[in-house]
């Protein structure tokens, strides 16, 4: 009888395309995977253990740090958790609504830029990582001139916005959700018709609709094998239940699947974003619950009583009435959740964060065990994770 | 037409060209080698919306050069666990047959010096293409050798892929090429050019199409260039066989890279493209065709993701080899009506 | 709706149910960490709560029974959201893994006796994920110091 040996192949921390610090012990027989156990921790902040010692204000650029390609979104999962905690969700004024919402789906073209530009270039077609990463410089600028920061953005507040648009931002997003479809089509043009790039992606890393449910996975992994289920349809937030847009749902659940869908969300983010632009009306951007938000700079600097009333915020904060929430938002990469507990006092008891990516990858055994060495860079690159998100 | 110089009848002066040849065929072939990776930086930069080098003098023209004294004063590392000698050995022998290829490659028609005939070839063998099949199939031996005495897994990977990648596509694209001397009678390269002079419709490209892209493509899975750059491709295996090198063992590695293409290059344009045949000097015809297609290479690194290995071997030795086969069957066939 | 899941629940599972809060619109169901893998297979199978979207371990510290598993439930095709929550008590630190009903809830329990040295009995692989294997402590826990153990509190910037 003939010894079948495999050989153990340590797949990372470092390892150009584990995208971050995951581990993968790779046990290959030839160049068949046979088992792959994933470790992650390597980028372990202790987010969730620092907010506890946080007021609710201070804990916000922490989530930045999550899903650093996303991080507006991880803001509004964030504040939407709080605000919900508070019970203010009503009180958000409409113009921080649609702001929110418009800088959301900016980030889900960021980090789907971020995504194609990866996933392509594990696979080998490395123009189109430099034609993403183009497009998404576009969208640093955007959040450089929004928040002064190109990653770390920081913008949403608690209540509403820290600042109102810059002039002429309007025109700087609509310049570019006007060259996105252009751009969307580049990348199609060097991809989708190629014959290589459909063999390496067609059928690999496939995951049918029922696994996907029982393995947890959401957002377009989910949706690409056949589950219609996008958060901002079905448990509406921030207004999305105003905007008119497709949900993308594929059948097939592959990873060329994943790609086209993604690219099709691109798409339906410009439209969503179009909309933003055709609602932005004047008005305030900060809910008026004074306990809660700080208020005008300008008061600030003019009033003595706005004065200790900004004081009065920044140094105790404010205190939620005891209870627990879970908000669950559609981010870029999956159903991020905020799971949150306020003892009444001015800090989170407890704050879990749901990471898309976390629940995402353990669906990565199962994927690609039985499939090529190969096939594994193109499916950690389909799942589109993010390690500071999955260590936290 | 006057006697051609050898040994016998002026050995000084066949000595002296000799070496002039040797040399300068050496130097133009190090000169493009270094070039080559300032073209690919730069085309590949420029098609990705980049500049490339800038810095290095004027429009980052000294850039190779730049590579070349840095890599030379890197340390150079040699894994505790590697087999030493093997480890010193492979990057030379992947180097040496990739420049030793370039001697039987004509690089332009016959001068007349001191009333002998001269030609422009460093040695005109009469089974150069048996030669130059031999050279390529030597070269898989330095991979295979780097990827084995580094004692990477990685490494080993990228050793095992090379080997059977090689070995897979040396027999297709030698089969490919069986209908050219087929046409041509001869095996030696001066001999096929010869066969392909007179009009541009002589080129065995017109003729044999399919031998052509076979060979082409064939050979850039020789080579070990994109789409087919699998024993090292980088997101995978972390540059597979040169993974623990370092220094100048792996600018040979480069070289060795680099100089395949020159000598593939060559060696299409010879086989199909008529050699130095064309409107200008011959050295310039040839020197058109050879940059033509390592733009052509570079151009393909830009454009194509990489192809997995069983589909790697599913097109060699299912697509490929048949093809090639079957191309033999139908020039046979066609020379004997 | 959940009002409805809640009543059924009661109704098959009397002594599971402990308590039941509504806050903020959203259900929460306390039930005995003995039933809880019941209780979710119920829910699952019966319920249509078959997505798990998270699942958390709760630092009581001070309160008898220190910890809280919470399980936050989805149903995708009502849309609906539950939150399930089983109390275990400090000294016997474990409760009955669910990863037998959602596969996903694996990592998350790894992630919680991780966190909280909560002991998931019959799970196939409890290890460590995020922190070290050999670390010794569970970081989430509210005893454990913020700066890590055998190191100074950071008293802010001396400058």
């Amino acid at each position: 009888m003939a010894i079948k040996e495999t050989m153990t192949v340590n797949m990372g921390p470092q390892h150009p395309s584990t995208h971050g610090v995951l581990q993968l012990i790779l046990e290959l027989d030839g160049e068949t995977v046979v088992k792959a156990v994933p470790h992650v921790g390597f980028l372990h902040r202790g987010v969730e253990k620092l907010t506890e010692y946080r007021s609710y204000h201070k804990a916000l650029p922490l989530t930045d740090r999550l899903d650093y390609l996303a991080p507006m979104s991880n803001n509004l999962g964030y504040v939407l958790a709080v605000e919900k905690l508070l019970g203010i969700t009503d009180a958000i004024p409409q113009r921080a609504k649609v702001i929110r919402v418009m800088m959301a789906e900016v980030t889900r073209i960021k980090s789907h830029l971020v995504w194609l530009a990866t996933h392509a270039l594990d696979i080998g077609a490395m123009t189109v990582f430099l034609y993403c990463f183009r497009e998404r410089e576009m969208i640093m600028d955007l959040y450089e001139k929004i928040s002064g920061a190109r990653m770390t953005s920081n913008y949403f507040r608690v209540g509403g916005l820290s600042l109102d648009l810059p002039a002429g931002f309007e025109q700087d997003v609509k310049a570019f959700i006007d060259s996105m479809p252009g751009h969307i089509e580049t990348y199609e043009g060097l991809l989708s018709g190629n014959a290589i790039w459909k063999r390496r992606t067609i059928g690999v890393g496939h995951i049918s609709a029922a696994d996907a449910i029982d393995i947890g996975l959401t957002g377009p992994a989910l949706r690409c094998s056949g589950v219609d289920w996008d958060l901002r349809r079905d448990n509406p937030y921030s207004g999305y239940e105003e905007y008119d847009f497709k949900v993308i749902t594929r059948e097939k659940g592959d990873t060329y699947d994943r790609y086209t869908a993604r690219l099709d969300e691109m798409r339906e983010s410009c439209k969503i974003i179009q909309q933003c632009l055709d609602r932005l009306e004047d008005g305030p951007i900060l809910a008026d619950v004074p306990w809660v938000c700080l208020p005008p700079k300008k008061d600030v600097l003019n009033s003595i009583e706005a004065l200790i009333h900004q004081f009065k915020i920044v140094t105790e904060g404010f205190k939620p009435e005891p209870g627990e929430i879970y908000q669950g938002i559609e981010a870029p990469k999956g159903e991020l959740g905020y799971y949150m507990i306020s003892d009444g006092s001015a800090n989170p008891y407890r704050m879990k964060v749901r990471p898309p990516s976390f629940v995402n990858l353990q669906a990565l055994p199962q994927m690609i065990e039985g499939a090529l060495l190969a096939d594994v860079i193109a499916t950690i690159g389909t799942l589109d994770i993010v390690l500071g998100e999955i260590d936290r | 037409m006057p006697e051609m110089l050898s040994l016998s009848n002026d050995p000084i002066l066949f000595i002296a060209v000799m070496l002039t040849k040797i040399l300068s065929v050496f130097i133009v072939v190090v000169l493009i080698v270094a070039y080559a990776t300032y073209a690919e930086r730069k085309i590949i930069g420029r098609m990705q919306t980049r500049l490339g080098p800038t810095m290095t003098g004027p429009l980052g023209l000294l850039q190779p050069i730049a590579d070349g004294l840095k890599l030379f004063f890197k340390e150079d590392i040699i894994p505790s666990q590697a087999s030493k000698v093997a480890f010193v050995l492979a990057p030379m022998m992947i180097l040496v047959p990739a420049f030793i290829t370039v001697g039987v490659i004509p690089f332009g028609g016959d001068i007349v010096i001191r009333g002998y005939t001269v030609p422009l070839q460093i040695a005109d063998l009469n089974v150069g293409i048996l030669y130059i099949i031999a050279m390529a199939g030597l070269g898989v031996y330095g991979i295979v050798l780097a990827g084995w005495s580094s004692n990477n897994k990685y490494s080993l990977i990228g050793g095992v892929r090379a080997a059977a990648q090689v070995i897979s596509y040396e027999l297709a694209a030698g089969l490919s090429i069986v209908a050219v001397f087929m046409l041509a009678e001869t095996l030696s390269l001066r001999g096929i050019v010869e066969a392909q002079s007179g009009s541009i419709l002589n080129w065995y490209v017109f003729s044999q199409p399919l031998a052509f892209c076979l060979f082409f493509i064939t050979s850039i899975a020789e080579i070990n260039r994109t789409p087919f750059d699998l024993p090292e491709a980088e997101t995978e295996l972390v540059s597979g066989f040169c993974t623990e090198y370092s220094s100048m063992k792996y600018a040979l590695f480069f070289m060795a890279e680099y100089a395949n293409m020159v000598v593939i290059a060559a060696l299409i344009s010879t086989l199909f493209l008529g050699g130095p045949a064309g409107p200008f000097p011959g050295v310039i015809n040839i020197l058109i065709k050879v940059f033509g297609f390592m733009f052509i290479f570079i151009w393909m690194r830009a454009t194509f993701p990489r192809v997995r290995y069983d589909q790697l071997m599913f097109m060699g030795w299912k697509v490929f080899l048949p093809l090639a086969l079957l191309n033999i069957v139908i020039t046979g066939v066609v020379i004997i009506l | 709706m959940s009002q409805a899941v809640v009543a059924k629940l009661k109704q098959e599972y009397p002594a599971a149910v402990v308590d039941v809060v509504e806050h903020r619109g959203e259900t929460t169901v306390t039930v005995q960490k003995e039933d809880i893998v019941a209780v979710c297979t119920y829910l699952k199978n019966e319920a249509g709560y078959n997505f798990l979207c998270d699942l958390c371990g709760v630092d009581y510290l001070g309160i008898e029974p220190r910890f809280m598993v919470v399980y936050n439930l989805y149903n995708i095709a009502t849309k609906e959201r539950l939150r399930v929550k089983a109390a275990v008590a400090e000294q016997s630190c474990c409760i009955d893994t669910v990863s037998g009903v959602w596969a996903t809830a694996n990592w998350h329990e790894r992630e919680c006796w991780d966190m909280f040295g909560i002991r998931f009995n019959n799970h196939p692989d409890l290890r460590r994920i995020l922190m070290p294997a050999d670390w010794v402590g569970h970081p989430l826990r509210k005893d454990y110091p913020l700066q890590g153990p055998d190191r100074q509190p950071y008293q802010g910037r001396l400058s």
